[in-house]
């Protein structure tokens, strides 16, 4: 699904992300693990097609990220990968319900509302669609997060640290939620994360060594 | 979900700092917006009323008050001039039409024109009611005097000697009004308009004499007069002067500088309107300027969902014209609304008619130049918000 080759990148002529060659099927779920630090969040972000590596290739869905001009990698990157990120970023002056809304007007999809009740439902949010981010809690500004990441039915669903702030009781739903709603639209998930209470949930791991 | 309701929804987010930024700006416009109308249209009205008066012939004195006194109807006279010049100055070759004015009376705070029908035509002044005086005594009064006064046809009053309302009043010589004039948006409706000879009568009954039977000693107070020719202009000013008791004031040179003269304090206004609305311009720099801040994530998350830097740019550049917009919108209304308090205001004290319900084009350049103060304040911003870096933002928060 994507496939990644002797991907490099460095700040200020530090290395902070050595892949050399990595390959993942569609629809299939992974842990990117390493200590903080390791390029964990680097590797999302060049996956995102947020941040151009120094060198190498990423494809992702059979595209090369690097060919792409930056209008239609923004195009591209709109319509086919979701975000979670691990500060969520709500747009605090709009509720659940434009939260999501906005996704489909910037990946300049057709804005479909029932699409988006259908997914705020699905992540048991019906009754928060006119809530505004600071009136929820952080479980359920979570799930906007997450819902507004699928809303586009991306083929490609990142999430960056999503268990760091939670119990051990919500660590657990929210790997759930994540893979439950990558299958519900057969996404390839990517799931970046240091915390060891997530290990033994997932099969397919991939360790970013980090420095020595 | 678009541009459109996004810039709304962040203005919304943050409703006292726009309402502040709105506000300034909106009384900067609105500043200007009374200046616009108030000038405009009190150039038009006295436009209207000096229109086809080439010269005006009074008593010595200053010109600026013949021509407030003869023509607006604003100032007492200089005095009056001896009937007999002022037909000569009728029968010159280079004078095509003459209007002789008697002055010096009113009632109660208007005043009374003795003078020939020639007058209410030169305004393009019709009976609403009734008909034009005939006889000495009769009078045709203006709108504004039939309304405020309840005067209507077959009423009858007594004037008061002088131009204020304390003056001694006439008793022994009733006016009848035999007809209103429609209003014609020119001096006539305030005026209380009847023969030269009802005015001589009167004062002469007043002196309780008859000395001036032969018409030798009668005088008027100014003659309106249009030329034939425009050489006239650069004759009969000097003609008049020099051949005279005369002088000659030109409405066009006397109103120009009369409006040189207000033209000052319009100025100091108008710059101190500017200033509200450059400072309105950089109140509304600094609050977006700080917003980017706050929404330094919120950029990065945008892009994240596809959004393009272009279109980042044009969101910040469409909250600046927003809130130029209302801004400019709001003034506009709050200034049509003073300029028709002030008209009200000025109703009251029998002076220029002047409503907020009318417009100028220069407003469609006030909003424009309103919009661009929004446009140029947000450029920075928005500049800012086109070269938001992604990940580095993201990797940070």
């Amino acid at each position: 699904m994507f496939s990644i080759q002797n991907l490099k990148h460095a700040y200020n002529g530090t290395e902070v992300l050595n892949v050399p060659a990595w390959q993942v099927e569609q629809g299939s779920h992974w842990l990117v693990l390493g200590p903080s630090g390791s390029g964990k969040t680097t590797l999302l972000h060049v996956l995102a097609g947020i941040l151009r590596p120094s060198a190498g290739t990423a494809s992702v869905a059979a595209q090369d990220l690097g060919a792409l001009k930056a209008d239609a990698l923004d195009r591209f990157r709109g319509r086919n990968i979701g975000i979670v990120l691990q500060r969520l970023h709500l747009m605090a002056s709009l509720n659940a319900f434009d939260n999501l809304l906005l996704a489909q007007y910037l990946a300049g999809l057709p804005q479909d509302r029932t699409r988006v009740r259908e997914v705020l439902a699905g992540l048991d949010l019906a009754d928060k669609a006119a809530s505004r981010p600071h009136e929820l809690s952080f479980g359920q500004a979570q799930r906007v997060a997450v819902a507004r990441a699928v809303v586009n039915r991306p083929s490609l669903l990142l999430a960056d640290e999503p268990t760091s702030n939670l119990d051990d009781a919500r660590c657990l739903q929210a790997l759930e939620l994540l893979q439950s709603q990558a299958r519900g639209c057969n996404a390839t998930l990517l799931i970046a994360t240091h915390d060891q209470r997530v290990k033994s949930r997932m099969l397919n791991q991939f360790a970013l060594g980090g420095r020595p | 979900m678009n541009l459109f309701t996004l810039s709304l929804s962040y203005l919304r987010a943050r409703a006292l700092s726009t309402a502040l930024n709105v506000l300034l700006l909106a009384l900067g416009v609105a500043t200007i917006t009374l200046l616009l109308l108030t000038m405009h249209q009190l150039e038009e009205r006295m436009g209207r009323d000096a229109r086809g008066v080439d010269l005006v012939a009074g008593a010595k004195g200053s010109p600026m008050q013949v021509i407030l006194s003869a023509i607006y109807h604003l100032d007492v006279p200089t005095g009056n001039i001896p009937l007999k010049q002022a037909q000569e100055i009728a029968k010159h070759r280079m004078v095509k039409k003459t209007i002789p004015l008697a002055l010096g009376d009113s009632y109660k705070g208007f005043r009374i024109v003795g003078t020939n029908p020639d007058y209410v035509a030169h305004y393009g002044g019709k009976p609403a009611a009734g008909r034009l005086w005939e006889k000495p005594m009769e009078t045709v009064i203006g709108a504004e005097v039939a309304q405020r006064q309840g005067l209507g046809v077959g009423a009858t009053f007594v004037g008061a000697h002088g131009i204020a309302d304390a003056g001694s009043e006439h008793g022994d010589a009733p006016f009848q009004v035999v007809g209103v004039l429609a209003p014609s948006g020119t001096v006539l409706d305030r005026l209380v308009l009847t023969g030269i000879e009802s005015v001589w009568l009167v004062h002469d009954e007043h002196r309780g004499t008859d000395a001036n039977a032969d018409g030798q000693d009668k005088e008027i107070t100014a003659l309106l007069i249009e030329y034939a020719t425009p050489l006239a202009a650069a004759m009969m000013p000097r003609y008049i002067n020099q051949n005279s008791a005369m002088q000659a004031a030109s409405p066009a040179y006397e109103t120009a500088r009369l409006f040189s003269v207000i033209g000052v304090g319009v100025d100091v206004l108008r710059g101190f309107a500017l200033v509200l609305i450059l400072s309105a311009g950089l109140s509304l720099f600094i609050a977006l300027y700080n917003a980017l801040a706050e929404r330094r994530y919120d950029l990065a998350l945008m892009r994240t969902l596809g959004a393009g830097p272009a279109k980042l740019m044009a969101l910040m550049l469409l909250e600046g014209v927003l809130l130029a917009g209302f801004g400019a919108l709001l003034g506009l209304a709050l200034g049509h609304g003073l300029t028709e308090l002030l008209g009200h205001s000025l109703k009251a004290a029998q002076q220029v008619a002047v409503t907020g319900r009318t417009w100028v084009p220069e407003e469609l350049w006030l909003i424009g130049i309103a919009l661009a103060v929004g446009i140029i304040a947000s450029l920075l911003p928005a500049w800012h918000a086109y070269r938001t870096d992604i990940a580095h933002t993201l990797a940070r928060g």
